[in-house]
């Protein structure tokens, strides 16, 4: 166990950068979860990773690769916007499974891609530099801005949606807008800390948030708060104890999501 | 009489055929009309084309500009599971809290999945009645309200009309039109 590797300059950039997507993709997961939607960030995360190793191949920029395939995927799912939920969950279902497929395939056949492939599902948050956190630190602010600007759009149509379109505004566009910022930020979070450790962070701490808050607000204050707190906790629980990242990050939510789910079932007990 | 805000002339509206129409009507600022008929007439449907989220199959819809418009729906969305308060829905609308029923009131922190049926419905519907808006639509708002929410909508709909909005009322409440409503269309 050596603790001094917490403080070691060489994890600050990887540490900011892992940072700026467990204040993010919390937020983002609240709104996901009340559409409904948690299987479209993993398709979108699956099919990102699909898009960065294509990418790699061709000798592109990773991110160029992820934000593409996120965005067509985000494109896909909007085609689908007027069909029925059971349509809408076969449609991310087969997204899912399109850039699994594809992934894995590269992986099997391309040495090249096989390295890369186990970095884009396992996370490489240790690797990422200051670059990484740049392009992450771009993302992420104007995209808090536009979600603030978007949040009572998609508030009010998922609680409103006739007074919605009475007042002359577009649910596809405001529905679009967000799935292209929630596609953008799980290609990028993709990236650094892997598929399942942006889907944990984009699915559970909301999951806990909505058991506990009794407001919008305050349940939006408290997934940030949970996404941040378990990924400082497995940050640091990596470091220390050498061991990967995104796996310890995830069974860290889950645990923690669990025990939120048993807590509140007590606490509800007459 | 005051120029209409709302005006429909020979109005025939559906989805995949036309379900309701043809329907003229006039609607001035004050006035509170009520929509009336037998089920699957086409009330809600009217509301509906009036919001653009029916089809126009023939005649047409004159709206003042810059008219604004306030949909409440028959069944509010699902909200099991979601931290959403009473507050928050109101302030969603921009509708004001000045004037909630005293059994309202007080319970606009909680969460909207902890509140009974009828109180659901009435926040519902004080968040459309309530918002910045012209012309206010109502689809069927006595729908799990007890005689004592029914008595406070009723005044609240005077009181709105008493403002200047006018306000179309669907239902299947006789008594609710009767004591609310100026005058009623009948449809089918």
């Amino acid at each position: 166990m050596n603790t001094s590797l917490l403080f070691d300059p060489l994890f600050a950039a990887p540490f900011a950068t892992g940072l700026v997507f467990a204040i993010l993709l919390p937020l983002l997961g609240g709104y996901l979860r009340l559409r409904d939607e948690w299987l479209a960030a993993l398709a979108f995360a699956q099919t990102a990773a699909a898009g960065s190793l294509l990418a790699m191949l061709l000798g592109l920029p990773l991110a160029l690769g992820g934000l593409a395939a996120a965005g067509l995927a985000a494109g896909l799912k909007h085609a689908f916007e007027g069909a029925t939920r059971g349509a809408q969950g076969a449609a991310y279902a087969m997204l899912l499974l399109l850039g699994w497929g594809i992934s894995v395939l590269l992986v099997a056949n391309l040495p090249l891609a096989e390295r890369m492939g186990h970095a884009l599902f396992d996370g490489q948050l240790y690797f990422t530099n200051s670059s990484h956190l740049i392009i992450a630190a771009a993302f992420a602010l104007p995209a808090i801005f536009v979600l603030r600007w978007l949040s009572r759009r998609l508030l009010l149509a998922h609680f409103f949606p006739d007074f919605f379109r009475a007042r002359g505004l577009s649910e596809r566009r405001a529905h679009f807008s967000f799935d292209l910022l929630v596609a953008g930020a799980l290609a990028l979070a993709t990236m650094s800390i892997g598929v399942m450790g942006a889907f944990a962070l984009i699915f559970v701490p909301p999951l806990i948030a909505f058991g506990w808050a009794d407001g919008w607000r305050r349940s939006v204050l408290l997934a940030v708060g949970s996404g941040v707190a378990a990924y400082v906790i497995a940050f640091a629980l990596a470091l220390v104890l050498d061991q990967p990242f995104g796996p310890l990050l995830g069974l860290l939510l889950v645990v923690s999501g669990v025990a939120s789910a048993l807590l509140r079932r007590i606490s509800d007990r007459p | 009489m005051s120029a209409p805000l709302l005006e429909l002339d020979a109005l025939s509206a559906g989805y995949a055929g036309p379900v309701v129409g043809p329907v003229s009507l006039r609607l001035a600022g004050g006035e509170v009309v009520g929509i009336v008929g037998p089920n699957g007439v086409g009330k809600s449907t009217l509301l509906a084309a009036l919001t653009g989220s029916a089809r126009l199959f023939s005649g047409r819809i004159d709206k003042r500009p810059g008219l604004r418009l306030s949909l409440q729906q028959q069944q509010p969305p699902a909200i099991d599971g979601v931290p959403f308060n009473g507050q928050e829905l109101l302030a969603l609308t921009g509708a004001t809290k000045e004037g909630l029923p005293p059994w309202l009131a007080p319970r606009l922190t909680q969460r909207l999945d902890r509140l009974s049926g009828g109180l659901l419905q009435f926040l519902y519907l004080w968040a459309c009645l309530q918002a910045p808006a012209e012309v206010v639509l109502l689809d069927e708002p006595t729908n799990n309200l007890d005689p004592e929410g029914v008595a406070f909508l009723e005044g609240a709909l005077r009181q709105r009309a008493g403002q200047g909005a006018a306000l179309l009322v669907v239902s299947h409440d006789a008594r609710f039109i009767d004591a609310v409503c100026d005058r009623t269309v009948k449809l089918g």
